[in-house]
C-alpha cells in the first residue's frame, strides 16, 4: 500500500476515497434511518441525467450534474411533503424520468459511450486536482453545519414531535436532501453512478446493527465507511480490479459480519435471560 | 387566564372537514377530556393547538397568543405511541432530554441527565434510563413519553390517546402520576380518549366532539345519553353501551 502511495494518481484516488466515504456514511445514516435506502440510487441516476447533459453541452459534466441533482431532490422532497405517496414511488417516478432524460441527451450526441460509462462505473483513478477541492469544499460545508446533525436526528425520530418543539422541519429536509444530492454527485467519479447508494445505505446499516444509540451508529458509520475505502482501494490495487466494487465488496463482508455479530449478541443475551430466569 | 380559547375553528384536512365552528374555552388549570368517534378530529385539535395545523377558519389562542408563537416549553405533548419508529436507536434517556434540548443529543450533559433522571424517578421508569426504546412495552413507553413531556414543566399538557393497549395497573398508575403532576402545577390537561369511564373519573369537563362540539361541560352533563347519541350513531352507541357496562349517571 505505502508503494502505491508514492504514486500522485493514487494519493488523489486515496484521498477523494475517504472523503466521498466520510460524507456517504454520515449522510447515510439519516438516509437509513428515514428509510429512504431507494433515494440513494435516485439521485445516482438523476446525476446521469445531469452528467448527459453536461456531456450533450460540452460541459464539464459535474458542474452541470450538481444543479441538476440538487434540482431533482428539491422536487423529490417537494411531492413527499405534498402528497400521501410512499417515500419509495416518488424517488421511482423521478429516478425513472431523469434516467430518461440522460438516454435521450446521449441519444442526441456523437462519441458518448466511452465518457458515459467512465461516470457509470467510476473511475477513481482519474481524480482530478480539482475534483479534490470541489469535494474537500464538501467535505467542509458538512463540517460546518454539523450544528444541524441534532435536529435532523430528531426528525428522523419523529417529524412531528420535532415539528412541535418548533424545529424547522421543512427547511431542514430540503438542506439535507440538497447535501445528500451534492454528496452523490461528487461521488460519482469515485464510485460511479451504479454503486453509489452502497456508499449511502451499506455502512449505515451495518452500524444499526450494533448499536442502540443514533450518534454511536453515525460514529461506527462513518468509521465503517473510511476502513471499507482504505481496504478496498488497497484490495483493488493488489488484485488490479475495479476500486468502486472492490470498495462496495468490502462495505458488504463488514455488514455481514455486523449481521453474524448482531445475531450473537442477541442469542447471548437470550441465553443469559433464560439461566437467569431459571435461578 | 384562558389556556385555549377557540373561536368558530373550522379546519379542513384534505377534502374532509374535520373541524367546523368549533367554539371553546379552556382556563388554566383545567382537565378536558375530548372524546369523540374515530376521524371526529380530536387529533386534529390537538395539532392545531400545537401549532402543526393552521385554521382555514376561525381563531385560536393558546396562553392568549397564536399557537406558533407559545414557547415551546410551555407545552408537553403525548403522541399516540402506535406512531413511534421502534426501529430508531436511541435510549430512554435520550428521548426524555429531547423535551429539554428541542433537539437529538450529541453528548448527554449532566445537567440534562439529572433533570431528565428526576422525571423518570416522577413516572416510576427511572430502571428504564439505559433500556433500547424498542425493547419496551407499551406501558413503559407511555411512562417514558409522559416523562419527556413533563421534563420541561410544561403548562399545558396535551395527550393523544395516552393509554390505548395499556393493561388496567399501567393505566391507573398513569392517571395517579399525571394527577399528582396537575396537583402540584395547577397544568392544564387535554387529552384525547375514547374512554368514557375515564372520562368521567378524572376530568372535570368532557367535550364530545364529532367534527363539530356536540356538548362540552361537567362529565355527567355532556356525556348524556342524547349527546353520545349525536356523536357515535345510535348502533355504535348500543355497542359501546354494553361493553362499557352503562353509561354515567348524572
Amino acid at each position: 500500500m505505502l508503494e502505491a502511495l508514492s504514486y500522485p494518481f493514487m494519493q488523489r484516488a486515496v484521498a477523494a476515497g475517504l472523503m466521498v466515504a466520510f460524507l456517504a456514511s454520515y449522510y447515510g445514516v439519516f438516509v437509513v434511518q428515514r428509510g429512504l435506502s431507494f433515494l440513494g440510487s435516485g439521485l445516482a441516476h438523476a446525476a446521469f441525467g445531469g452528467v448527459a447533459l453536461g456531456l450533450l453541452l460540452r460541459r464539464e459534466p459535474l458542474v452541470v450534474a450538481v444543479p441538476f441533482t440538487v434540482f431533482v431532490s428539491f422536487g423529490i422532497t417537494w411531492v413527499r411533503q405534498r402528497t400521501t405517496l410512499a417515500s419509495d414511488t416518488v424517488i421511482g417516478i423521478f429516478f425513472a424520468v431523469s434516467m430518461a432524460s440522460g438516454i435521450i441527451f446521449l441519444s442526441m450526441q456523437q462519441n458518448y459511450t466511452t465518457d458515459a460509462f467512465s461516470y457509470l462505473f467510476g473511475s477513481i483513478l482519474a481524480i482530478t486536482r480539482t475534483d479534490l477541492w470541489v469535494t474537500g469544499f464538501v467535505v467542509l460545508l458538512a463540517l460546518t453545519i454539523q450544528p444541524l446533525w441534532g435536529r435532523w436526528a430528531y426528525a428522523t425520530f419523529d417529524r412531528e414531535l420535532a415539528m412541535a418543539d418548533r424545529v424547522p422541519v421543512i427547511l431542514d429536509e430540503y438542506i439535507l436532501s440538497m447535501l445528500i444530492a451534492v454528496t452523490v454527485v461528487v461521488s460519482v467519479k469515485v464510485v460511479g453512478i451504479v454503486l453509489i447508494s452502497a456508499f449511502l445505505v451499506i455502512p449505515a446499516a451495518a452500524a444499526r446493527l450494533l448499536v442502540h444509540k443514533f450518534s454511536t451508529m453515525t460514529w461506527l458509520s462513518i468509521l465503517f465507511g473510511l476502513s471499507s475505502t482504505v481496504i478496498g482501494l488497497w484490495g483493488s490495487y493488489l488484485l488490479d480490479v475495479p476500486s468502486g466494487a472492490t470498495i462496495v465488496l468490502v462495505q458488504a463482508a463488514i455488514f455481514l459480519s455486523c449481521f453474524l455479530a448482531a445475531i450473537g449478541l442477541q442469542a447471548g443475551y437470550r441465553r443469559r435471560h433464560h439461566s437467569e430466569t431459571e435461578r | 387566564m384562558h389556556a385555549v380559547q377557540t373561536s368558530d375553528l373550522t379546519i379542513h384536512l384534505g377534502e374532509v372537514e374535520a373541524l367546523s365552528g368549533v367554539s371553546c374555552c379552556i382556563q388554566e388549570g383545567e382537565f378536558v377530556a375530548i372524546l369523540g368517534p374515530n376521524g371526529a378530529g380530536k387529533s386534529t385539535l390537538l395539532k392545531v393547538l400545537l401549532g402543526l395545523l393552521r385554521p382555514d377558519a376561525g381563531e385560536v389562542l393558546v396562553f392568549e397568543r397564536a399557537p406558533e408563537k407559545v414557547p415551546s416549553d410551555w407545552i408537553g405533548y403525548v403522541p399516540q405511541i402506535k406512531t413511534l419508529d421502534r426501529s430508531f436507536p436511541a435510549i430512554v434517556l435520550e428521548l426524555v432530554i429531547t423535551g429539554l434540548r428541542h433537539s437529538w443529543a450529541r453528548r448527554l450533559r449532566q445537567a440534562d441527565k439529572k433533570k431528565a433522571l428526576e422525571t423518570l424517578e416522577l413516572v416510576g421508569a427511572v430502571h428504564l434510563a439505559q433500556r433500547a426504546i424498542g425493547s419496551l412495552s407499551g406501558g413503559e413507553l407511555q411512562r417514558v413519553y409522559l416523562a419527556r413531556s413533563l421534563v420541561r414543566h410544561p403548562r399545558l399538557i396535551l395527550l393523544d390517546e395516552p393509554v390505548t393497549g395499556i393493561d388496567t395497573l399501567g393505566e391507573s398508575d398513569f392517571y395517579h402520576i399525571l394527577g399528582g403532576y396537575r396537583h402540584v402545577t395547577k397544568a392544564t390537561i387535554l387529552m384525547v380518549t375514547h374512554d368514557w369511564e375515564v372520562a368521567s373519573r378524572h376530568a372535570q369537563r368532557v367535550m364530545v366532539l364529532n367534527h363539530r362540539i356536540i356538548s362540552f361541560g361537567p362529565p355527567a352533563e355532556a356525556l348524556c345519553e342524547e349527546c353520545l347519541r349525536q356523536a357515535y350513531g345510535k348502533p355504535d352507541l348500543a355497542a359501546r353501551h354494553e361493553l362499557r357496562g352503562g353509561l354515567p349517571h348524572a
